[in-house]
């Protein structure tokens, strides 16, 4: 019994998500629209047919890759807003990398992209990093005020010294085929990242469940004080963390330049670093259930402009149904299961149980 | 250039630098508020999106800028109710809260706005009118800076002076701080410490949602999706470099709207240069302040934790 209510505190997320569909649903119906018929085809296009898998897969490469930059250093007590910002320095990075170095042979040459575009993202992160370690300024807001000057940054690299000669707005020259990431189905946009994106997640579980490493920073997560007495480096491991997230945001922006938009666009991310936000506390912070969060929320989206077309409801109704998914989800984290409670709540319930039972019995056998 | 040219280029610009910072001011003694009482409004960005979301529907659906700021009033505290249930009520991570309310706004105003204004969104709305203050306009430069504005801006003149008097000189004020600093002092003789939280929290929002009204009703007129655009988070770093003192706070952000003024005219004056390299001016200024001069804050103690009885 205890087990089963266990595992119905466990599905928290499911349940959060569910009622903020049926809370989606509401919003649907205020504009007239039937909800059944726009969820059909929202899941439908995005999970069921070809071509809308593959927009999901290629949606879930920055999306899952961010909320691994955000799930990383939550889990040691730092919340990284900026992962929007480490994409789009991940994007400049590498576009750079495969525009502005001489042509060589793309075994060399797309690593080294992919290094650029992690080592962009990665000093992006190590600011926040620093202040916060060493200066004790909340990363919060720094993260948040470095998303805009990276974005603004982006903006006008793209529209200025990298701009393309003639191009209608902002975006660069075209990355030649050679530097492209390989296709994971053929015929569509999914690319290679959404893969790398899953294999560091299981990376990340790694680190985090069976090293010494992941032990210590699970701990600084948990109770700083205790870490920095147990001789753990928190300062350093703050920085290191805010480096590893940033580098892994840094992929995000790269493989969604390598892979799909193979140009450096302005605004090429439409806010997958917050997406990323939504991941983490979707996947309760677990790198293993971040891929499942990621696909249902690429899905989600791929599938709003599915069912704009079908039904012609707007698809912004996906953003707010985003919204309460992550307001659910959040308040979700209130309810924990108290082993104690619940066993002393059962036990009661035993003892009523056995007492009327009881009860019965005596009565009965009062008036024999 | 003339001296009466200068005097009248200074007046737009002095006059921009005041209409840029009063819904960051808003926004900030929002933010002060509730830091003060221990509880991170990371929501303040909604709060503005919301209050100006709300402020839109009001002005279109009764035709008055008043009905207008009402609606963003109530949509704002609408807002700071949800916060406060979260973060004070079920005491859920703050920041954690707030992202998450700032998500949903950003959806549900664009989707709604979307319902509402529809093809009207584009129109311009009923709005108030720069009211000009007897005497006090005709003082040269500092007069139709100062004293031309419209209803919201005298507002934040009062705003700015009366929140320090609040906290400074009032008993409340004092229960405030306290319960920011050292909740188990508070709660000992007597003051409710989640009410109070509670009523900061949903003050605060209202106040950063009044920032939104002014974006709409007193200075651009229609509904953007997103149209807060980064101004709640440039509040709270204001909040950060004035100590989470009214008085300095309001310093910090007319910092902030001064760079922001001038970025606006370098991209007036330099159309052959990207316009980005010049937006980013702002949140460079924010970023390069606090880390020169936040230095050794100190945030009120209490900040960020959930008040428990009894608790550790």
């Amino acid at each position: 019994m205890l087990r089963a209510i266990q595992g119905i505190y466990m599905l928290r997320p499911v349940w959060a998500v569910l009622l903020s569909l049926l809370a989606g649903a509401g919003l649907i119906a205020i504009a007239g629209v039937n909800p059944g018929e726009a969820y059909a085809a929202l899941f439908g296009g995005a999970f069921l047919d070809y071509y809308g898998l593959a927009s999901t897969l290629a949606k879930m490469s920055p999306i899952l890759l961010a909320g691994l930059a955000v799930i990383i250093p939550l889990r040691v007590g730092l919340l990284n807003i900026g992962a929007e910002g480490q994409i789009y320095m991940g994007g400049l990075f590498s576009s750079m990398a495969a525009l502005l170095l001489p042509e060589m042979s793309p075994v060399v040459q797309v690593p080294l992209c992919v290094l650029a575009g992690a080592l962009g993202g990665g000093l992006w992160g190590l600011i926040p990093g620093y202040l916060k370690a060493y200066r004790g300024i909340n990363e919060v807001i720094i993260t948040i005020l470095l998303n805009f000057i990276a974005i603004n940054l982006v903006s006008y690299v793209a529209g200025g010294p990298m701009m393309q000669e003639g191009a209608p707005y902002p975006y660069s020259e075209e990355i030649r085929e050679g530097l492209w990431l390989p296709y994971i189905m053929p015929h569509t946009d999914a690319h290679l990242g959404v893969v790398v994106g899953i294999v560091l997640c299981v990376v990340a579980w790694f680190v985090f469940r069976f090293t010494t490493v992941g032990f210590g920073l699970g701990m600084i997560g948990k109770n700083p004080v205790a870490a920095t007495y147990s001789g753990i480096r928190v300062r350093r491991n703050v920085v290191a963390v805010m480096f590893v997230a940033g580098a892994i945001g840094g992929l995000a922006g790269t493989f969604e330049v390598l892979g799909l938009k193979h140009r450096l666009y302005h605004l090429f991310s439409p806010g997958y670093g917050f997406d990323g936000i939504v991941v983490a506390f979707l996947a309760q912070l677990s790198p293993l259930m971040a891929p499942v969060a990621a696909f249902f929320l690429s899905g989600l989206k791929v599938g709003g402009l599915i069912m704009q077309r079908a039904v012609g409801l707007e698809s912004t109704v996906v953003e707010a149904i985003q919204g309460l998914v992550i307001i659910f989800v959040a308040a979700s984290l209130a309810f924990r299961f108290d082993r104690g409670n619940w066993r002393r709540f059962l036990e009661r319930r035993r003892l009523l149980d056995a007492g009327i039972a009881g009860g019965i019995t005596n009565n009965s056998g009062g008036r024999s | 250039m003339s001296w009466a040219g200068d005097v009248s280029s200074l007046v737009d610009f002095f006059s921009t630098v005041l209409r840029l910072s009063t819904p960051i001011v808003f926004a900030a003694l929002g933010g002060v508020l509730a830091e003060r009482a221990g509880v991170f409004n990371v929501s303040l960005e909604g709060c503005i999106l919301g209050g100006a979301f709300g402020a839109a529907t009001g002005a279109y659906l009764l035709g008055t800028p008043v009905g207008g700021l009402v609606f963003g009033i109530l949509f704002a505290a609408a807002i700071g109710c949800v916060l406060a249930g979260l973060a004070v009520g079920l005491g859920i991570n703050q920041l954690v809260t707030g992202i998450a309310i700032n998500i949903l706004v950003l959806g549900l105003t664009s989707y709604l706005a979307r319902l509402i204004l529809g093809a009207d969104a584009t129109s311009t709305l009923p709005g108030f009118a720069p009211v000009a203050i007897p005497l006090l306009s005709s003082i040269p430069l500092i007069g139709p800076v100062l004293f031309n504005q419209d209803p919201l801006a005298y507002l934040m003149y009062l705003a700015v002076p009366l929140s320090y008097w609040f906290l400074y000189r009032t008993p409340w004020g004092l229960n405030v701080r306290a319960i920011g600093d050292y909740p188990v002092a508070a709660d000992t003789v007597g003051v409710s410490v989640p009410g109070v939280r509670a009523i900061c929290v949903i003050t605060s929002c209202v106040l950063g949602g009044l920032g939104g009204c002014y974006l709409v009703l007193c200075q651009v007129f229609v509904f953007t999706e997103n149209m807060s655009a980064g101004k709640g988070w440039i509040a709270l770093a204001a909040v950060i470099l004035g100590r989470w003192n009214p008085a300095l706070v309001f310093v910090a952000c007319i910092f902030f709207a001064f760079s922001e003024a001038l970025q606006l005219r370098l991209q007036f004056n330099n159309p052959d240069v990207p316009y980005q390299l010049f937006s980013m001016v702002p949140f460079l200024a924010s970023f390069v302040a606090l880390v020169a001069f936040a230095g050794r804050v100190r945030p009120p103690a209490a900040i960020g934790t959930k008040y428990v009885r009894g608790g550790k």
